[in-house]
C-alpha cells in the first residue's frame, strides 16, 4: 500500500510547529481520514474537530496546502502523489489546539444582527409566500457555517478589521433576512455602519471557497451594497424620497 | 517559532502563502490584458486618424471606429477622418491641435472607461491584479498605506456605478446606430465584413451592460417581494421577477462578457483602422 507525506501543524495559542507524518493511503481517502489515521497510529493527542464526514456539519474546516477547505471533502488524490500535503488550522480565528480554532467570534456577530420580524399573519392564521419570492433566500439557507468564507476574507484574515466588518457568512445571513418577503425590519442603517458592507471590496474569495457553492458576492453582498446605495448614495433616489416621503 | 510565521504556521509578509498552485497566473493575465487594452485605447485617441471608412464614396454611411462614437466633431485634417456630415457638431474647432487627442475620442472615452472602472467585476479584477488587496485568495496582500477601509473613504465614488451604467446604455444606442449605418456605403444598402464586426459590437456590449449588478438591482433585485404587486403579474411570472431572472442569466456570465465585449471593441477599432489605412481589403457587396 502506498504511503505519502503529511505535514500537520501542532501547537496551541502560544506557538507550535509543523510535524511530518508518513501515512498509508487507500483509494478514496479524504484528508480527514489521513488525520484520523495519524491520530490513531502516531499521535493520539492530535486535536481535530469533525462530526458528519459528509460535508454537512461545517466542523472540519482547515487549510490544506494553503487553501481553506473542508478536510472531509478534500480527496487525497487531488494532490500529486509525491506532493506533501500540509494541513493547518484556520488563520483568522484563535487556535485552541492543533487543528482546532475558536470560532466564537462568528456567533457574536450573528447575535448583533436584527432577527426576523415577520408581518402579521393572514386572516386564516398562516404566512403565505410565493416560490418566486423565496428562491433567492433559499440559496442562503444552504450555509453550513463552516466559516471557510470568514477565514479567507482578507478583511478579517489580513486587514485586521474584525472591529468593522461582520464577514461574508453574516452578509448572507443579513441578505436572507432583508430579502425575506415576510420580514418588516430595516437593517440598512446597520448594514452601512456596524455590519460594514463598505469594507468588502468584492474580491470574491468567499465565493471561491464556499463548499456549498453559495454565490455569496453576486447574490448577497452586491445586492446589499446596492440597497445601501439606494438609501445613502444615489442623489436622485434621495431627492425622490424626500419629495414623496417614500 | 520563526518571526516570519504566525501561530498556525501561516507565513507573514507580502504575497506569502502556502498555496502550491499558480495563484499568480490570474492576476497576471488579467492585469496585462487590461493594460494592453488601455494602451491601445490611448493610442487611438492620441493618433486620432483612420477611424472612418467608406471607400471614398459620396453620401451617407460607412464604418466608424467605436472609440470615436458618437462622433461629435469631424476632423478632416487627419487621414481617414470622418466627413463633416457624419458628425453632430460639424468640424472640429480650429484651435483644437491635431497632435492632441482627437476631440471626439477624448469626449467619449471617459464614459465607457468610468463604467468599466466602477463595474463590480472590474473592481474585483483590479483590486486583485493592481492593488493586490489581495492578489489571490489566501495570499497575503500588499501593505496598506493606512488602516484598511475597503470601499469607504477614498473609494466611495464606486457607489455611483449606476450613473455610469446610464451613460453606457446611451453609448450602446449610438453604437447600434453606427452598426446600422455600416450597412450603407454612399447611401447604398449592402454588407461587408466590417458591417458584421460593427454589428456584433453593440450586441456583446449590450449583453455585458444588461448583466450589470446595478441593473439587476434596479429591474427587480431591490424588491423583497416580487409577487406582492398584483398588477405586476404577467402570465404566471411577475414582470419584475421575469426581468430579474433574465438579467441574472447575463449576470452569471458577466466576467466572460466583460472580457469578450472589451476585446471586441478593440478588434472593431483595429479592423476599421486597417481597412481605412488601406492595409487590408474589406470584403463586401458594394464592390469597392
Ligand atoms: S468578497 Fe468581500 S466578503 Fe468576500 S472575501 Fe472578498 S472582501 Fe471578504
Ligand atoms: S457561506 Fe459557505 S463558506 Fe461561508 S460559512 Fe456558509 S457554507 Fe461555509
Ligand atoms: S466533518 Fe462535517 S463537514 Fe466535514
Ligand atoms: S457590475 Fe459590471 S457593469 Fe455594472
Amino acid at each position: 500500500m502506498a504511503e505519502r507525506k503529511f505535514r500537520v501543524w501542532r501547537g496551541n495559542a502560544e506557538g507550535g510547529e509543523f510535524v511530518d507524518y508518513q501515512v498509508e493511503i487507500e483509494p478514496g481517502m479524504v484528508v480527514l481520514d489521513a488525520v484520523h489515521r495519524i491520530q490513531t497510529h502516531q499521535a493520539n493527542d492530535l486535536a481535530v474537530r469533525w462530526n458528519c464526514k459528509a460535508g454537512k456539519c461545517g466542523s472540519c474546516s482547515c487549510e490544506v496546502n494553503g487553501k481553506p477547505k473542508l478536510s472531509c471533502m478534500t480527496r487525497v488524490n487531488d494532490y500529486a502523489p509525491d506532493e506533501t500535503i500540509t494541513i493547518q488550522p484556520l488563520r483568522t480565528f484563535p487556535i485552541l489546539k492543533d487543528l482546532v480554532t475558536d470560532v466564537t467570534w462568528n456567533y457574536e456577530q450573528k447575535a448583533k444582527i436584527k432577527p426576523l420580524q415577520p408581518r402579521p399573519r393572514e386572516a386564516d392564521g398562516t404566512h403565505r409566500m410565493q416560490q418566486e419570492d423565496v428562491d433567492r433566500v433559499q440559496e442562503f439557507r444552504k450555509c453550513i457555517e463552516c466559516f471557510l468564507c470568514q477565514d479567507v476574507c482578507h478583511v478579517l484574515r489580513n486587514q485586521d478589521r474584525k472591529d468593522a466588518f461582520v464577514g461574508p457568512r453574516l452578509m448572507i445571513h443579513i441578505a436572507q433576512l432583508e430579502m425575506n418577503p415576510l420580514d418588516t425590519a430595516d437593517r440598512i442603517p446597520e448594514l452601512k455602519k456596524e455590519y460594514g458592507s463598505g469594507l468588502c471590496n468584492i474580491t470574491r474569495c468567499c465565493t471561491d471557497v464556499c463548499p456549498e457553492h453559495i454565490n455569496i458576492t453576486d447574490n448577497a453582498i452586491i445586492p446589499l451594497k446596492e440597497r445601501v446605495v439606494d438609501r445613502y448614495y444615489d442623489p436622485v433616489m434621495m431627492i425622490w424620497r424626500a419629495l414623496t416621503g417614500k | 517559532m520563526a518571526a516570519d510565521v504566525g501561530t498556525g504556521g501561516h507565513p507573514k509578509g507580502m504575497f506569502k502563502t502556502l498555496r502550491t498552485d499558480a495563484w499568480w497566473f490570474e492576476p497576471l493575465w488579467t492585469g496585462l490584458g487590461f493594460l494592453i487594452f488601455t494602451i491601445y485605447a490611448n493610442y487611438e485617441m492620441l493618433k486620432g486618424d483612420n477611424y472612418w471608412y467608406n471607400a471614398g464614396v459620396e453620401g451617407f454611411g460607412g464604418y466608424l471606429s467605436p472609440f470615436f462614437s458618437p462622433l461629435f466633431f469631424a476632423d478632416t485634417r487627419v487621414w481617414a477622418g470622418a466627413p463633416v456630415h457624419e458628425s453632430f457638431f460639424g468640424l472640429a474647432p480650429e484651435w483644437w491641435p491635431t497632435w492632441f487627442p482627437s476631440i471626439s475620442a477624448a469626449l467619449i472615452l471617459p464614459l465607457p472607461l468610468s463604467f468599466r472602472l466602477t463595474c463590480y467585476y472590474y473592481r474585483k479584477f483590479y483590486y486583485r491584479a493592481y492593488f493586490m488587496t489581495p492578489p489571490a485568495c489566501a495570499v497575503n496582500p500588499a501593505p496598506q498605506p493606512g488602516r484598511y477601509e475597503g470601499e469607504r473613504m477614498m473609494l466611495l465614488f464606486q457607489n455611483l456605478h449606476r450613473y455610469a451604467l446610464y451613460t453606457a446604455i446611451v453609448v450602446i444606442g449610438f453604437l447600434s446606430w453606427d452598426a446600422f449605418m455600416s450597412f450603407f456605403r454612399g447611401g447604398q444598402l449592402g454588407v461587408g465584413v466590417g458591417s458584421i464586426i460593427l454589428t456584433i459590437n453593440p450586441i456583446l456590449l449590450g449583453m455585458y451592460t444588461f448583466g450589470c449588478h446595478a441593473w439587476r438591482h434596479l429591474v427587480g433585485g431591490r424588491k423583497d417581494c416580487f409577487s406582492c404587486d398584483a398588477l405586476n403579474r404577467d402570465k404566471g411570472m411577475t414582470k419584475s421577477y421575469g426581468a430579474w431572472r433574465a438579467v441574472t442569466w447575463l449576470n452569471e456570465r458577466h466576467m466572460l462578457l466583460a472580457w469578450v465585449s472589451m476585446i471586441w471593441v478593440g478588434w472593431t477599432a483595429v479592423y476599421v483602422r486597417l481597412v481605412a489605412s488601406g492595409a487590408i481589403t474589406d470584403f463586401n457587396t458594394w464592390g469597392n
